[in-house]
Formats: structure tokens, sequence, C-alpha cells
């Protein structure tokens, strides 16, 4: 087996197929950082539409609770062939890449929100007291109280959730989006060595991993301590 | 016309009732305290005043206008003629000390970042703060906390100062410096409804004393009738036990 | 659009889907206790083994975390051929994902060994216990119940994640619906059963493994 992978090294490495795994790891990325800041975005929205208590409201929030509540139960890939089969009628054309994000974002979106939520929880009552004795509006308390308190309790597990993220990117691949495990798949049929294809695969994936696992860690020890 | 005027105040937890019909009136720059045992609904009774806890029965009055604890306009008119400090203190814990003095001036006064923040710094002087305010909450002790938040509330200008039980949390060494701050209030012509442990302390510092037990003022007089003369056998009673302390 | 939602189509495969929900939690149920033995032995080799020991566990662990299951699974199912290993799809998954487990395992496990506090020993010790009585009465409870949720959590996870089998032709849940939906047509209707299935599979998951929690182990945790 050795063998093999030293006589396949050099036409493994070549320009073309590291720019193709480039590409491909661009895609990776690309459907995390999408998928996270869509996620995060939505999924503040929904955490403070739980924690408010408008009665005009509640319809959304049911449906809000009902969306976190079942998309964190789903397995991933279900998500994916679920997105798969509704957009593929509705909008013909769609890129493989768009279902992908469309389905990364929903899933990630449901698990930022309960992060974000439990952070805003997690500020007392009393300064929430405070702000609105000193007759800060809601929108004030929120963004100058209650977020700014939040983010110690938040960004540890938003962080290892990007790490998890990460990885179940790798699924995409199932659809057809040239990512990093596909791009893995598509050497690997092209006639090289699996250990070759798929080792340099998951060094790319621990490259984009490893180091946010490492920022997670010390996060997490940093806002432990204080 | 009294400045603060309380007509049978009710207000409940969860169909518990805690205050029962509470009545007091106080005039401009009148300071009167609260005392009495605990759960006789003193502390309440600030709550609900600002809004915090709705009452369910009962009006309040601030310079003639009533107002309304449902309504947000009225509340937010409320807020900027009343405010209170807390037993806890409620520093932000994301902001300076200038910061959290200045803030509820500028964004919600809506007054500008250079007025804010020098009267911030007069005020911050006044308690004794001058020198921390580029400091966090967590690097303060407890009574120095309590004095920015005193400076805090000042700093909306209000008519009205609500202080509850202010020095409670705060170690034996601290609660004087809390304490000095307070009596440089009083001539300052603000109105303050004190609810308060500190019986020396009340007995100097009020024009009335109101003893609250089982949700309703028992008695209310001037310090001198409370303490030494008191009419009812319970203001009685409890007198006598704090005082043998 | 001109569709109508044909359930009934779906709902006609019910037991066969159930029958795939069966295999899912088998799955679920065979990774995560060998991937338990595995953790036991990662945790202790991380807390009280020496340097070597401690940077091969390491080593193991940051390496299975920080890399997708999927393309694990690939290199085990198309790698080892060429060593002679031949692996059937389900043997393949299954092992790629106890090592999986092993790894996450290894981390929650060694929380809780470290949870136990040195002044918990020592009172303990003072009071006349020996070792065995004290890994007993103080180390093993407390252990217990800072490792329960966390364990629960990834169990429910390890439900969820066992999907990915389907990408090799198992018949768990997910495959059975790829099945049924390639054959009826019925796409959308059959994975929306499906999801429902999955949820009320980890409702029931989280639900009981909480209650058994509160029972056995005085641990409070939520549900939802």
């Amino acid at each position: 087996m050795f063998e093999r992978l030293v006589e396949e090294a050099p036409m493994f490495f070549n320009y073309h197929n590291l720019v193709f795994i480039s590409q491909a790891m661009g895609r990776t990325l690309g459907m995390t950082v999408i998928g996270c800041s869509v996620g995060f975005f939505f999924g503040l929205l929904i955490a403070v539409l739980r924690q408010s208590s408008m009665i005009a409201l509640m319809p959304l929030r049911v449906v809000a609770i009902a969306y976190v509540e079942t998309f964190r139960r789903i397995p991933f890939l279900v998500i994916l062939f679920i997105v798969l089969f509704v957009i593929e009628p509705l909008l013909p054309g769609t890129s493989l890449f768009g279902i992908a994000t469309v389905s990364v974002c929903l899933l990630s979106t449901a698990f930022l929100s309960e992060i974000i939520r439990s952070g805003l929880e997690s500020v007392p009552q009393q300064q929430i007291e405070g702000a609105r004795t000193l007759n800060f509006g809601a929108l004030q308390m929120l963004f100058m109280v209650v977020l700014p308190q939040s983010w110690r309790v938040i960004v540890p597990p938003a962080t290892a959730f990007v790490v998890m993220f990460i990885k179940d990117t790798s699924l995409a691949s199932q659809l057809g989006v040239i990512e990093l495990t596909f791009a893995g798949k598509m050497l690997v049929n092209r006639g090289f060595s699996p250990v070759l294809g798929f080792g340099v695969i998951l060094i790319c994936y621990f490259a984009l991993s490893y180091p946010l696992s490492r920022l997670s860690a010390y996060l997490e020890k940093r806002l432990a301590s204080s | 016309m009294h400045h603060l005027e309380i007509k049978d105040l009710c207000v409940s937890y969860d169909k518990d009732p805690v205050l029962k019909g509470v009545t007091l009136s106080s005039d401009k720059g009148e300071v009167v305290s609260l005392i009495g045992p605990s759960g006789s609904g003193k502390s309440t009774l600030l709550r609900a005043l600002i809004g915090l806890t709705p009452p369910s029965q009962g009006q309040v009055f601030v310079g003639g206008e009533a107002i309304d604890y449902f309504s947000r306009r009225s509340l937010r008119t409320l807020r900027g003629e009343m405010a209170i400090v807390f037993q806890q203190y409620n520093l932000f814990q994301n902001m300076t000390v200038l910061r959290n003095v200045s803030i509820a001036p500028i964004k919600i006064q809506k007054r500008s970042r250079s007025d804010a923040e020098k009267e911030a710094k007069s005020l911050l002087e006044k308690v004794g703060m001058a020198d921390k305010q580029d400091a966090y909450p967590e690097e303060l002790s407890g009574g120095q906390q309590q004095r920015v938040a005193i400076a805090r509330a000042l700093a909306t200008r209000p008519e009205i100062l609500l202080l509850d039980e202010v020095t409670s949390a705060l170690d034996p060494e601290r609660v004087n410096e809390v304490l000095d701050t307070i009596r440089g209030l009083t001539s300052a012509g603000i109105t303050m409804i004190i609810v308060s442990h500190e019986m020396a302390f009340v007995r100097e510092i009020s024009t009335r004393v109101a003893m609250m037990d089982d949700g309703q003022i028992v008695e209310i007089g001037p310090p001198s009738q409370i303490f030494d003369a008191p009419e009812q056998r319970r203001t009685r009673d409890f007198v006598s036990k704090i005082l043998k302390h | 659009m001109d569709y109508t939602f044909q359930f009934t189509e779906v709902l006609k495969e019910l037991p066969y889907l159930l029958g795939g929900a069966g295999v899912t939690l088998l799955i679920a149920f065979v990774s995560f206790w060998a991937g338990a033995i595995i953790g036991l032995f990662g945790a202790v080799a991380k807390v009280y083994g020496g340097k070597m020991v401690r940077n091969i566990a390491s080593g193991y662990v940051i390496f299975f975390t920080n890399t997708p299951a999927l393309v694990q699974i690939f290199l085990l199912y198309y790698a080892l051929p060429d060593v002679g290993i031949v692996l059937g799809p389900l043997t393949a998954v299954l092992i790629g994902l106890i090592l999986n487990s092993g790894a996450y395992l290894t981390e929650i496990l060694r929380a809780g060994v470290i949870s136990v506090r040195r002044s918990e020993i020592e009172a303990a010790a003072t009071l006349g216990m020996s070792g065995m009585q004290v890994l007993r009465y103080v180390m093993l409870p407390h252990i217990a119940k800072t490792i329960y949720a966390p364990l629960s959590n990834f169990f429910v996870w390890l439900v969820l994640g066992s999907s990915l089998a389907a990408l090799f032709g198992v018949e768990e849940l997910t495959g059975r619906a790829i099945n049924i939906s390639t054959a009826n047509l019925r796409s959308i209707e059959t994975f929306t059963i499906v999801a429902a299935i999955y949820v009320v599979l980890t409702v029931l998951a989280s639900t009981s493994l909480a209650l058994v929690g509160r029972w056995a182990f005085r641990v409070r945790a939520k549900v939802f």
C-alpha cells in the first residue's frame, strides 16, 4: 500500500488537483460561513421573539418554537433531502450549492437560536429591571444591556457548534455539491488511492476545524474564569 | 397639593395579596421612611410605585396627575420623574461607571453627550466616586457600586427618589459611606421614600416614618412619635424589638 | 403547482419504516456502548496515564473530533480492501461510528472524572474510607451526576447521526425512506413522515433518559 502512495503522490499533488481541492474547500467554508451567519441572525430574531411576551406575536412564537424543536431533532441528511424535494419543483434550476446552503441555514438557525436564547436568559433579571426603571425601551435594553452581557454564555457553545457544523457540511456531498468530501470521492474515482484521496481530505477538514476547536477551548477557559 | 399621593394601593403576587390598601401622601422635599418586619410589603410598595409590579387596585398621583400603570406612555413619564435605587445596585456590568451614570440621560432623555457626561462627573463627585469613573462594576466594592447606583438614579433628575434597602447587602464598614451620601441629598429638595433597617439613620433623616405590617401602614408620624411614643401596639412591639439590638 | 399530497401511500409503509427505526436505534445503541468502553479507557488514559499514553489518547480524540465521520467511514470502506480487509457496509459504518463515539465519550467521561474535587476525596479519606469505598461512595455518584446529561445528549445525537449509514446502503430509517421514495416517487411525503418519526424517536429517548436520570441519579434534566 505504501508503495502505491509513494507512487501516486507526485501525480496527486499536481497544480490542477490542488486548485480543485482548494475550490472544494472554499465551498465547504462557504457553506459554513453563510450557514452560521444566517443562522446567527435568524437565531437571534427567534431567540428575542421567544423572550418577548407580546400577545400579538403569539402565533409567530408558536411557529418559531415548533420550528426550532423540530429541526433540532431531524438528521441533517433528512433535512437535505426534504429541502431538495421541496425546492426542486418550486424553483427548478436552483444550484445544488444553493439547496445545500438553505438546508444548512435551516439547521444552524434552529441550533443557534437555542444557544442564543440560553445566553439571553442568563442575564440576571435585575439588570433588566435596572434598565426598565431607567426608561430603556425594549430594543435599547436588548442591544445595550442584555446582548453585551450574554456573549459570555453564547460564544463557547456557538464556537463548538461551528466546529460540529463544518463536519456536517460533508453530508452535502450526497447532493452532489462539490465540497471537500465530494472532491475526495471524485479524486478516488479518478483512480487515486483512497488513502491518499480521503487522507488529504481529512487533513483539509482538520486544518479548518482544529484552529476553531482550540479557539473554542481557549474561550471557554477564559470566559469561565472571569 | 401633595407631591406624591398613594390611595388605597393593593398589589398581589399570584392571587396572594401583599399590599392590602396603602394610603400615603408626601409633600415635595419630604423624606418618608418605611420600617417594619420582613414581608410587610415595604419593598413591594416601592416596586409598585415605579411600575415593576402592577397594582391590582388603588391609585397613585404624582404632582396631581394620576399614573396609569398599564399605559406605556404613562410609565415613561413616571420614570422620568421618579427613580429607584435597588438593594442589589443593579449596575450594568458591561459598562464603566461613567457610562452607567450617563447612559440614561444620553440615550433615553436625549441629552447631549458632553452635557450628560459633565453632569455625570459632578454627580460622581458628589457621591465620592469621581476617581473611579472608568472602572467596571465588578472591580468595585458593594458600597462603591451602591454609590454609583445612587448617582445613576440622580442623573435622570428625578423629583422623587425611591431607596429600597440600599444598605442591606453591604458589609457593615461600607454602610456609612452610603448613608453619608444619602444624607447629602436631603438638601437637594428631592422627595425621598426610603426603606431601611438602619433605625438611627431613619430617625435622623426622615420628616416622617411609616410603620408597615402585613401589607398596610400601621402608623405614620414624625420620628419622635414612632420611636419614642408609638401609638399602635404593633409599632411599639416592632420598635422595642429593633432598638434592643 | 399541480401536486396532490398522498400521505396514505406512505402510511401504508409505516411498519417497514418503523422497522428501520429499530435498526437506527440498534446502531445508536451499539455505537454508544462500544464507544463508551473506548471512552472509558481514553478518559483514564488522559487523566491518569503517563505522557506517551496521554498523547496517544489526545491524538485519537483530536483526530476523530475534528474530521467528519462520513469521510472516516469512506476511508475505512474504500481503503481497507487495499490491505485485504473488506468490510461490509454496516460493519464499516459501525466501526466508524464506534471510533467516533469513543473520541467524544473520552472527553465526556474525562470531564466527569476530573470533576470530582480533591477536597471531597480528602474528606472521605480522613473519615477513614478505603480507596474502594471512596470510589464507590464519593467519586462514582458525583461522576454519574456530572456525565449523565452530556451522555444522554450524545446518545440522542448518535440516533440522528446514524442516518449516514443510509449512504452506504444500510436499511435503517433514512435508508428505508430512500427505498420507498424511489419506488413510489412520493418523496416529500416520505421524508416528512420520516422526519416526524425521528422527532418522536428523539423525544422518546430524551424523555426516558431524563426520567431514568431523575429516578436513578436524581439528576434534573430539561427535555424541551
